[in-house]
């Protein structure tokens, strides 16, 4: 990906929200959606466009937890961390999970396949705890489950 | 949809899409709400409408919006008769199709058992789930399809906006909505109408209202739910605020972990514009008004007010003071009526059935209904629409089917992180917004997380304090400041490291963060120490005192060990274990080395023999 089709693809996004100021994180999150994070040279074409400091961007794009500066995995292993997940052992499904991958949240494996992070709480209590990969809801979880999934998607068995 | 320009018209649409939608049609309904969906509902969708069609059949599948009965998904409906099946897979649908809706014959192995009596029972209705409950609000989730208008105004929706507009005055509105003493659904429970009233008066123009679907309280999920699963509801309360309020532009901030609830409230949107119930001129009245959906970014302040304006004006969501309310100078600095997603969906209601009937439900300052999301450890867990004032025992037994393998009954955690831990001792207190307040937890969100002897209440202190230090703006010192400390505190206390005085001092920061922070996030981060130091004191004695967790669960005051008389010898401990500390030979019982054991839990979740304790 070059700086002039990042800058590009950025233009389009703006010009798609109207280049309203208000709409810069409805801009961020188009951009993460292009580019799976958000690209720095992203970040400076989006600012230019918008007429906002690049400092107020970096705010924003570091303020919400939603936004990765860091290039992400193909895969996105989100663990939900709710409280009722929490009661369920949500933790010892982290601590396998991060054994397995090798990472702990907010990394990437080497092989840019999977990415780990933990989020506050997805809304399937009844499924606890839970693991959402891309956009697939893993509910019931246990320790032995998580080798078993990650395992399908090494072998690219599983849908994503 | 053709646009219907006054309420004369909309009836007689209304009368024709009833016939579409006759109740006594033959018709299969799934439950296709998130949770349906993590059990693999959308298969079971496509694999009843093939077989459907494979037996040359007119009947409709209907994916609809959450049941609430998640527990037990995916679930399934057999019209007319209302056959209730639960745990339905994709092996069952031939059966469903052959025998339930082509001869009548119910299928006795995916009816629902009452674990006490054995009995199988055949309606929804007479479900113990749901045969306390009162779904008002919540109710047409299960009948509904959320991606069509039709499918709502057959249930009479926008009945309510177009009585509104036609024949009621913005005064007269709020006047009912007042009178109705609706409170606010999101947490803090205020007046909906005083703020409506306040926000009517306000200098100022043009005027916003905000339905607030950033639903951050982890383990709440029902604002979710009425999002994906009947968004028009949501929309009509909307549409009727704005003409009360004389607001013209409203938003709906949404969660971004929400991405089905966006998509539902995209296409409701878009239709009720096609239909005249948003933009120029609605239903032909000279109000005009519209609706634009935000997306959140994964920030639990933005569920704050002035937090959540900021985001929607493009900014870092952190807090403002509030001198000046938001029905004055809110968003843009412009009057403003921020209220929560149920809590507009509760205003049809109102306008439709009259104040008097509203308020004739619940307790003298909490009326009408609430929806709670029942998780954690219990039998049945959901979403449960209850009238106020229900007790807590009714909820979680009559309801919820109590705790599940014949454990013990702790606590009940209401109130998301701002709120408290009810014991067991207060379990026959009648929920309102009040009496959870009196007891040092609040109503919150909604959420209802129940918990066993294995839960350890200074572990949940700490996880409630892990996650507001991380959701915490950092912008005034005594929540970033604090909030820390005591979280590095609780973190001593688990890890065996307490002193005596930590307790004293948790409660002097506790008083400072409170007192000193500049919104509701730091004002009450406290509570889940306070609640917890107030009635399990004794836990917190036993880490500090005498290094030992009673639950089982903070791993450094914890050991592990096999039982001899139950252990098997069959190895698998030995398998799963990721440190090598479990040993021994094959039909013989195994032993734990203490020091190489990290008590992740891998064997007590394999063994199938129940043999490893935890002292």
């Amino acid at each position: 990906m070059t700086k002039a089709s990042i800058a590009a693809t950025t233009k389009t996004i703006v010009k798609k929200h109207g280049r309203d100021k208000s709409a810069l994180i409805a801009v961020l999150q188009d951009i993460q959606g292009a580019f799976n994070y958000l690209p720095k040279d992203a970040l400076k074409a989006a600012g230019k466009s918008l007429g906002i400091p690049f400092s107020r961007v970096y705010e924003v794009a570091t303020f919400y937890n939603a936004f990765s500066l860091k290039p992400r995995g193909e895969h996105i292993v989100k663990i939900c961390m709710g409280t009722a997940c929490h009661v369920r052992g949500a933790a010892s499904i982290q601590d396998k999970m991060e054994r397995t991958l090798c990472i702990k949240p907010g990394e990437t494996t080497s092989d840019n396949k999977f990415s780990l992070e933990t989020v506050n709480c997805v809304g399937a209590c009844a499924l606890g705890p839970v693991v959402v990969i891309d956009t697939e809801y893993h509910g019931q979880m246990t320790m032995n489950k998580v080798d078993k999934i990650i395992g399908k998607f090494k072998e690219g068995g599983a849908q994503s | 949809m053709k646009k219907i320009t006054n309420a004369l018209a909309l009836r007689q649409i209304q009368e024709d899409l009833k016939k579409n939608y006759d109740p006594n049609k033959q018709m299969v309904t799934i439950c296709a709400g998130t949770g349906c969906r993590g059990y693999g509902c959308i298969k079971v969708k496509d694999s009843l409408e093939a077989e459907i069609s494979k037996q040359n059949l007119n009947v409709e599948v209907r994916a609809t919006g959450c049941f609430g009965f998640c527990e037990k998904g995916p679930l399934v409906v057999v019209h007319p008769q209302k056959i209730f099946y639960q745990r339905v897979g994709e092996r069952d649908v031939a059966d469903i199709v052959t025998k339930t809706v082509m001869q009548g014959e119910v299928i006795e192995k995916l009816l629902y058992r009452d674990p006490v009596t054995s009995e199988t029972v055949m309606k929804e209705e007479d479900v113990p789930f749901y045969k306390k409950q009162k779904r008002l609000v919540f109710g047409s989730n299960g009948i509904i399809d959320p991606t069509q208008i039709e499918s709502y105004m057959a249930i009479g929706g926008y009945t309510a906006l177009a009585k509104a507009l036609s024949e009621m005055s913005p005064e007269g509105i709020i006047d009912e909505v007042k009178k109705a003493a609706l409170r606010g659904r999101g947490g803090g429970g205020f007046m909906a109408g005083t703020k409506w009233e306040g926000c009517r008066k306000a200098h100022g123009s043009p005027k916003y209202i905000i339905a607030n679907g950033d639903e951050g309280d982890p383990g709440a999920y029902m604002d979710r739910s009425l999002m994906e699963g009947n968004p028009h509801s949501v929309v009509e309360g909307m549409i009727i605020g704005a003409y009360a309020i004389g607001a013209s532009h409203g938003y709906i901030y949404v969660r971004n972990e929400y991405p089905l609830a966006v998509v539902h409230l995209t296409m409701a949107i878009d239709s009720a514009r096609d239909a005249g119930f948003l933009g120029k001129n609605i239903l032909g009245s000279k109000f005009s008004f519209d609706i634009s959906i935000n997306k959140g970014g994964g920030a639990f302040v933005c569920g704050e007010s002035s937090a959540l304006f900021a985001s929607i004006e493009g900014r870092a969501g952190e807090p403002r003071a509030k001198y000046v309310h938001a029905v004055e100078k809110g968003l843009w600095d412009k009057p403003t009526v921020l209220n929560n997603v149920e809590t507009w969906a509760n205003v049809p209601l109102i306008i439709n059935k009259g104040a008097d009937w509203y308020a004739s439900i619940g307790t003298e300052k909490s009326k009408g209904t609430k929806i709670f999301s029942l998780v954690g450890k219990i039998n049945n867990t959901g979403l449960v629409e209850v009238p106020m004032g229900m007790k807590l025992r009714e909820i979680i037994y009559d309801i919820g089917g109590g705790i599940p393998k014949g454990r013990k009954f702790k606590a009940v955690q209401t109130g998301g992180p701002s709120g408290g831990c009810i014991p067991e001792s207060l379990l026959d207190l009648p929920v309102d917004f009040d009496k959870l307040y009196e007891v040092g937890s609040m109503m919150g969100s909604g959420g209802m997380i129940v918990m066993d002897d294995r839960s350890c209440m200074v572990d949940v202190a700490k996880y409630f304090l892990a996650f507001l230090q991380e959701e915490s703006c950092g912008k005034c010192v005594p929540c970033r400041e604090g909030v820390r400390r005591m979280r590095e505190i609780l973190e001593d206390i688990c890890a065996g490291k307490g002193t005596e005085g930590d307790i004293d001092l948790l409660e002097k920061i506790a008083t400072g963060v409170a007192d000193g922070s500049l919104c509701a996030l730091g004002g009450s981060a406290p509570n889940p120490v306070l609640s917890t130091l107030r009635y399990f004191r004794d836990e917190y004695d036993a880490h500090i005192k005498d290094h030992h967790c009673p639950a089982g669960v903070c791993k450094a005051l914890i050991t592990y060990s096999i039982d001899p008389e139950k252990c098997t010898g069959c190895g698998v401990c030995i398998k799963v274990c990721p440190t090598q500390a479990t040993s021994g030979e094959k039909k013989k019982a195994h032993t734990i080395d203490n020091d190489k054991c990290t008590r992740c839990g891998a064997c007590i979740e394999s063994c199938k023999f129940d043999a490893i304790n935890v002292k």
